[in-house]
């Protein structure tokens, strides 16, 4: 399976690369270009983010906010990466015929002394493969928990607004990160 | 610091959300605006502030030295061991939501991690097969129908809609830990537990801080999604795009 494949080999180079174990983050966000992005749709989830608003946005917009959450959700992904150490990831059996175009994997961290964690993968079978198109960490899925904070920037400035605030948040971010 | 400051927390506590609830309920009526999901964002908004104060000065500077300075294997022991102290209640909450044969489990882990795994220290029952669940009279009082009654977020004990804080509140007085003497083993108790808590929150703090375009509603509907996955066991029904 995709999912499985995709992260046992992250996960390996995680476990022998000690630069990111010690919170490199460009150095995931690399690898996580390299590895996972290919796998993703990004528009489908930009499209989850913003909800019925991104019927109304034009091809450029959409083209725009997809590449500016991308941006933003690979950082987050990266994030979380690196606070990988001691944990295993367990694949519990998906439910699937082969006619399926949708596809739930579920997984689940586990790391000693705590409740494990479930975290769960949305695939969607395209002409290119099958493609993730939403996270769930412990049942809060990455993508859709932008909906209200998408929701506001709208109403305050529009879809133009949005896609201002969301570049004005990864400038930030990487300006950060150069300190 | 921290310790004085848990003890006093769970002291006051019942007394204490009971006089927040009947405030907030009270501006409610005026200050009530857009979100449906958050009808009193006007009292959740400043007790966020509060809480990131008391957060940033006491909770997670003590939280990183606790889990820089001790051993993972003790760390794994600490939460093992609340995690035990906590199976009861676990227990009770599956049998009231009907889950029986979970209940079973919930008291048999109970049982073979207090004697095999020594208090508790050592999570011997996952081990052998005995998952741990995750219940909690909140969830309870959603399985019988409660609805969640607006979301609140208090300080010190973060997000909690209406129905969670009585849940919390019920759930005091069936905590072990509040009932060990002398008092101070048990604030020193409840303290470490709270200090364990945090710490296992602190790797999603980086995700929170730079994924956010506004960290108080990220908090906020991630508490949601994950409590209404945790009311359905991790199999939520699907929401309409």
């Amino acid at each position: 399976m995709l999912v499985q494949r995709v992260t046992d080999d992250v996960l390996e180079i995680i476990r022998k690369d000690k630069d990111i174990q010690n919170g490199d983050t460009h150095k995931v966000i690399e690898l996580v270009d390299k590895k996972v992005l290919p796998h993703f749709n990004f528009s489908h989830m930009t499209a989850l983010a913003l909800g019925k608003e991104w019927r109304k946005a034009s091809p450029q917009q959409q083209q725009q906010l997809t590449a500016e959450f991308k941006t933003l959700l690979v950082r987050t992904y990266a994030n979380a990466l690196t606070g990988y150490k001691n944990q295993k990831v367990v694949y519990k059996p998906t439910k699937m015929a082969p006619t399926d175009t949708d596809v739930l994997v579920r997984t689940e961290v586990q790391q000693p002394g705590s409740k494990p964690v479930q975290l769960d993968y949305s695939l969607e079978k395209l002409e290119s493969g099958w493609k993730v198109y939403d996270v769930v960490v412990a049942g809060i899925s990455l993508v859709t928990n932008y909906r209200d904070q998408f929701g506001q920037e709208v109403r305050n400035g529009g879809i133009d607004g949005l896609i201002a605030s969301v570049a004005a948040k990864n400038k930030s971010l990487e300006a950060n990160s150069k300190k | 610091m921290t310790d004085s400051f848990c003890a006093s927390a769970v002291r006051g506590t019942q007394r204490l959300l009971v006089g927040a609830l009947v405030f907030a309920f009270a501006c409610s009526a005026a200050l009530a605006d857009g979100n449906p999901n958050d009808p009193y964002e006007s009292f959740n908004r400043p007790m966020f502030a509060v809480n990131e104060v008391i957060d940033k000065y006491a909770a997670k500077p003590v939280a990183q030295a606790y889990d820089n300075v001790v051993p993972l294997p003790v760390k794994a022991s600490v939460g093992n061991f609340f995690g035990n102290a906590g199976d009861l209640w676990v227990g009770v909450n599956s049998a009231l939501q009907g889950k029986f044969g979970d209940a079973g489990i919930d008291l048999g882990r109970l049982l073979i991690n207090s004697t095999v795994g020594i208090f508790g220290l050592f999570d011997v029952a996952s081990e052998l097969g005995l998952e741990r669940h995750d219940e909690d009279f909140g969830q309870t009082m959603a399985v019988w129908g409660a609805g969640g009654g607006g979301y609140l977020f208090w300080p010190v004990l973060g997000p909690r809609n209406v129905r969670d804080t009585i849940g919390f509140a019920v759930g005091t007085y069936a905590d072990p830990v509040s009932y060990v003497r002398p008092v101070s083993v048990r604030n020193s108790m409840a303290a470490l537990r709270f200090v364990d808590i945090r710490a296992s929150l602190l790797p999603s703090d980086k995700v929170v801080e730079e994924a956010a375009l506004d960290k108080y509603a990220y908090i906020r509907d991630a508490y949601l999604q994950r409590r209404r996955n945790q009311i359905f066991d991790g199999r939520p029904p699907r929401l309409d795009d």
